[in-house]
This record gives structure tokens, sequence and C-alpha cells, in this order.
């Protein structure tokens, strides 16, 4: 199930709206799809994402992604947890597998996003 | 399957199998003008005719010579039990295989290779080696822009030339630069990086530094204020790169001690024999932090499904084979056979045994500059070394070459390795190790001496009695 209350990319990530700032993470699809998740490298706080440019990797067991940056913003943290549990990816993809918190520059673009709708029958074509 | 080449029988077959007429038309996809026109070879000859022209070619060796060179490649006593061992079936390949945990033993020869290096420098991780001590460094380099997301590296002018170019021609496709610190101009200091040049190349706000690079020894053979160095690059945010010579590490600091990021370096005095060219042996290691920016392949200690110890290519998904052109580098391979010679070399040696060569060697360099300077020529700059060092001497090449004439290899003529730097203009940089003998020392003073003074020279039977097994009966014989 996907959560209804998030906003997605065709790449996969989500994007939880909070006031000014945007937490955003890899969807549960997207976590099963690369297996179990050993390493996940992510931006220092302070850097301005631009949308759909490369923000972090999250490496598995059996492939290296980049992540997408889903908005424009500067990163206003991001996720440490993930430095000792990469694993938190899988297991709580929506939660604790949070990767970072930007503050969101463009409204346009937060509005382009996929709804969970849309998501969901994206994943269902495969 | 035959071990040999295809029969010209074989390729019709495997010709026609395909469909085609030639070899060449699997060629055609590639303009013409980019495939090799005919490689002009000589004709084949038999194997007698080649083996005396061989022969000819080696007998153009000088092998008569005592040799003071060093430069980045020095001589030393290797122990019979590495050659030895190198030829054994069973390691005789210089790659990690393709289905590496099938070859255990291969496996468990880089990881020893491995965990002696990091205890050699201090350091957390060793890769299983790389292609030579310039490749390692520019790897290093490379690894500070990674890591930092900066894309300008600074290397100490008293870094061996031929690293900084190498380091060069790696960061020609990256948009990356590299700017040379100074060197200290006179003074006690002389020879050495400038720290307060290093200060103000790492001031510019507009062009932050990923890492510094600096030797030690240096290129000079003088000793560098590494904790200093490395202090200054992590102020202002860059990662601090040692390229280091790893018999010193017996004697000196090691870069884990004075804050290195990460070392790079020569493996070949590690038991390979100085050779025209290589092959030899890039040591890189780094802090557990950079793990993921190390290029090349890493082996791992584990247990299999059986609670057994096991070896593993590790950290696999920073490779080119898994992550393509994001790979932390292009390499997906390593010295194997020369990382297994080091390995054997440090074995044989000891801890013990490598202090004593690193000793023995500072010793003789000692003797040598006393030598020198009775006969007139005194070291270039003040600063403490090692066991190599710069003597100035009035026309350093025509020194040089009437040394040669006289059987006597005096090290490097400084103004050839380094033509922009006036204060080398008159210098040659010497060296000794702990096979340099307190004859040859002796040699090298009368012959220096009769250079300077305009005494013809004596004639060197070349050949006779002077062949390099011989040297072997020379080699001091180091405690245990």
């Amino acid at each position: 199930m996907v959560p209804s209350d998030l906003r997605y990319t065709k790449d996969h990530e989500w994007v939880r709206l909070d006031g000014a700032n945007a937490t955003v993470g890899i969807t549960e699809y997207a976590a099963n799809q690369l297996g179990d998740i050993v390493f996940v490298e992510l931006p220092e706080v302070g850097r301005t994402l631009s949308q759909a440019g490369v923000f972090g990797v999250v490496e598995s067991v059996k492939a290296v992604s980049d992540l997408f940056a889903p908005l424009s913003g500067p990163v206003v943290e991001a996720n440490e947890a993930l430095a000792g549990k990469p694993e938190l990816v899988n297991s709580d993809p929506y939660g604790d597998g949070w990767m970072v918190r930007v503050t969101v520059s463009e409204k346009a673009e937060v509005d382009a996003l996929l709804d969970a709708a849309a998501y969901e029958a994206l994943i269902a074509e495969g | 399957m035959p071990y040999g080449p295809h029969t010209p029988a074989d390729r019709a077959r495997m010709l026609a199998a395909i469909g085609i007429d030639s070899v060449d038309e699997l060629f055609q996809d590639i303009p013409a003008k980019l495939r090799a026109s005919r490689l002009d070879l000589p004709g084949p000859v038999p194997e007698l005719a080649l083996a005396a022209r061989l022969q000819d070619l080696a007998g153009r060796n000088r092998v008569d010579l005592a040799s003071f060179l060093g430069a980045g490649v020095y001589r030393h006593y290797s122990p019979a039990a590495i050659d030895q061992l190198l030829l054994r079936g069973e390691w005789y390949t210089a790659y990690t295989p393709y289905q590496p945990e099938i070859s255990q033993g291969t496996l468990q020869s880089i990881y020893e290779y491995q965990s002696l290096i990091a205890e050699l420098v201090g350091l957390d991780v060793v890769s299983a080696s790389h292609y030579d001590g310039a490749a390692a460094t520019a790897e290093a380099a490379l690894m500070t822009c990674r890591a930092t997301r900066r894309e300008r590296v600074l290397v100490s002018r008293a870094v061996h030339r031929h690293y900084r170019e190498t380091m060069a021609t790696y960061f020609l496709g990256g948009g990356l630069d590299v700017d040379a610190i100074a060197l200290v101009a006179d003074g006690p200091a002389a020879g050495t990086t400038d720290l307060a040049a290093l200060e103000r190349l790492l001031a510019d706000p507009d062009r932050p530094v990923a890492g510094v690079v600096a030797g030690q020894p240096n290129f000079l053979g003088l000793l560098e204020p590494m904790a200093e160095i490395g202090r200054l690059a992590h102020g202002a945010g860059a990662l601090f790169v040692a390229v280091v010579e790893p018999v010193s590490l017996a004697v000196l600091s090691p870069p884990g001690a004075y804050g290195a990021d990460i070392a790079a370096g020569e493996g070949q005095p590690l038991g390979i024999s100085p050779q025209y060219g290589g092959p030899y042996l890039g040591i890189l290691a780094a802090t557990d932090s950079l793990v993921r920016q190390i290029p090349g392949r890493l082996v791992g200690l584990t247990t299999d499904l059986d609670g057994k110890r096991a070896f593993v290519m590790t950290m696999r998904a920073r490779e080119q084979d898994i992550r393509r052109e994001k790979a932390a580098s292009n390499i997906c391979t390593n010295q194997a056979l020369l990382a297994l010679a080091a390995s054997i070399y440090l074995a044989t040696l000891g801890p013990h045994g490598l202090r004593d060569v690193a000793a023995l060697g500072a010793a003789r360099a000692a003797e040598l500059e006393a030598a020198l300077a009775e006969v007139g020529a005194t070291r270039l700059h003040p600063g403490p070394y090692l066991n190599e060092f710069a003597v100035e001497v009035p026309d350093a090449p025509t020194v040089h070459r009437r040394l040669l004439d006289r059987g006597i290899l005096a090290g490097l003529v400084l103004a050839e390795a380094e033509p922009d730097d006036p204060t080398l203009a008159d210098a040659l940089l010497v060296c000794a190790t702990e096979v340099t003998t307190s004859d040859e020392i002796a040699r090298f003073a009368d012959a220096l001496s009769g250079v300077l003074r305009g005494r013809p020279p004596i004639a060197v039977e070349a050949g006779a009695g002077a062949l390099a097994g011989e040297s072997a009966g020379a080699i001091p014989e180091l405690s245990r």
C-alpha cells in the first residue's frame, strides 16, 4: 500500500510536505527492488539540491543507485541514523528510513509531483 | 583444449561458422583510418638466433656500476624465497581472478598484503594494490575530490615529478586542478614544502582545496613537517595525502600517526628488484571513513555458511563492473603477484628486520655524506634526511658522465629531473641502502675527487669479475 498523504516521483522517491519543509525518502517498492540496503550516502546540511539532480547514493548488496531530488531547495537535515543503520530504509521506508529534509523553494515543483493514485498506477505497470 | 594458438584450419572453421571470410571483417565497425596499418615486425628467427640477439642487447646493460641512484626506486636485498615462491603456478598471475571467491588462496594472500601494509602505514583500509606509486598517488588525489566534492588539489613540488605529472594526466578529463606548493628556498628548512605558501594557497575562498599531497621523505630525500602540513590541510577542510616510501616507515612515524587521511606510495622497495618501467606496486591506504572512495579491489574476511573463515571481494559496489560510469575508478584489477612479493618480503624480514634495513640504509647514507664531503661535495640542504640527499657539484651533468666512465652511477642529475628549479642546477641526488658497501662509497669518493681535480680515469674493465650476481657477497648481514 502506498501512503495516500505523500507525493511521489517517477524515480520512486516520496515527499512529505510539512509547512515550508519537505521530507524525502525512497518508496517501499524501490527499497524492495534494491534488496538489502547496506549504505546510504546523503548530502551535507546546507547543500542546495536542484530538482532531478543527484543528491545521494543508495547501495544494496546487488546494486548502487543514485537518488534524484524531487524538489529544489537547501538541505536542512539529513538522516544521521542511516549511517549506522542503513537497513531502516528497508524496514521503515516511510518513517525512520527517511533521507533528507529540504526547504521547498519552488512551490510549482510540488504541484507537479505524482499523487498516491498516480504513483500506484506507475508501479502497477511495473 | 590444446594450449596453443589457433591453426589456420581452426580459424577457417570459426569464420565459416559465423559466415564471414576474414578476421578483418570483425573490425569493420571501426573507421579504417583508426585501424592500425600493417605492423612492421621482423620475420620469425630461430630460437638460438633470438637468444643470441637478446644476449647481445642484455650485454649493453652496465652491470659493473656502483650505483647510488634512488629517486623513487631503491636497491634492496631480496630474500631468495621471494622469487622462488612467486614462480609457483598457484600464484603466477598478475590478476585477481574473475570468479574470485573460488580462489581462496589468492584472496588470502591479498588480505595478508592489506593487513601488513595497514600495520606499516597505520591506517584502516588498504586496497589490493595499484600499478605503481604514481598511479596510487593520483588515485589518492582523486579520492580527496570525490570525498570533499571539491575540485582542486595542492601538491608539494617535492613530490616526485613523475607522480605530479601522472596526477595532472588523471585530472585532465575531470575538470580538476592541481596546483604546486613551492619549496622553501633557503635556511634550515630549504628543500621542504613551504608552509607559508601552502597557507596562502589554502586561503583562496573561491577555490576550495580537496586535498594536500606531500611526500615523506620527499623527493629530495628530506623529512617534511608532515603533522604541520596535515594540520593546515584539515584547517581548510581539505584531506591530507602522505606519499611514503614503505621501508622508511620502519623508523619514521606512520601516516596514521600524523593525521594523514590517505597514504600512497611505491611498493617496489619491498622485495621487488629495480627494473626499467616496472611492473611495480602501488600502495594505497585510507581511513575507514574513506572506504567507499578507495578505488580498486578490496579483500575482506568473513565466515561462510558453515561458520568457517572465508575471504571475499568486498565493497564491490564501488567498482566499475557494478557501478559503471559512477565507479570510484576504472580500476578492477591489482598487482597481485607483486603484492605477494611485498608480503613475503615483509613476512620474511619481520618488524625487526625491516627496521634493520631502514637503519642500515640511514647509516650507509651518513657514511656516504661524510665521504663525499671529505672530497669537497657537500649537501645542498641542511635539514634531516634518511638515506637519500642532494650534493652540490659544479657542472653536475658533466661530473655525472665522467663518474659513469669510472664505474660510478652517481645518482640523478637534479637539473634534468627538475629543470625549472634554479636551486637544483648544480646538484646530484644520491642514495644509499643496506646493499651499499663501504668499498663502493670509497670508490665513489675517490672517483669524484679525481673528476673534480681533473685526474684522468683509470680504465674500468667492464664485465670482468663485476657481474651483478657477485655483488651479493658484499651484502651486510642483517641481524635478526
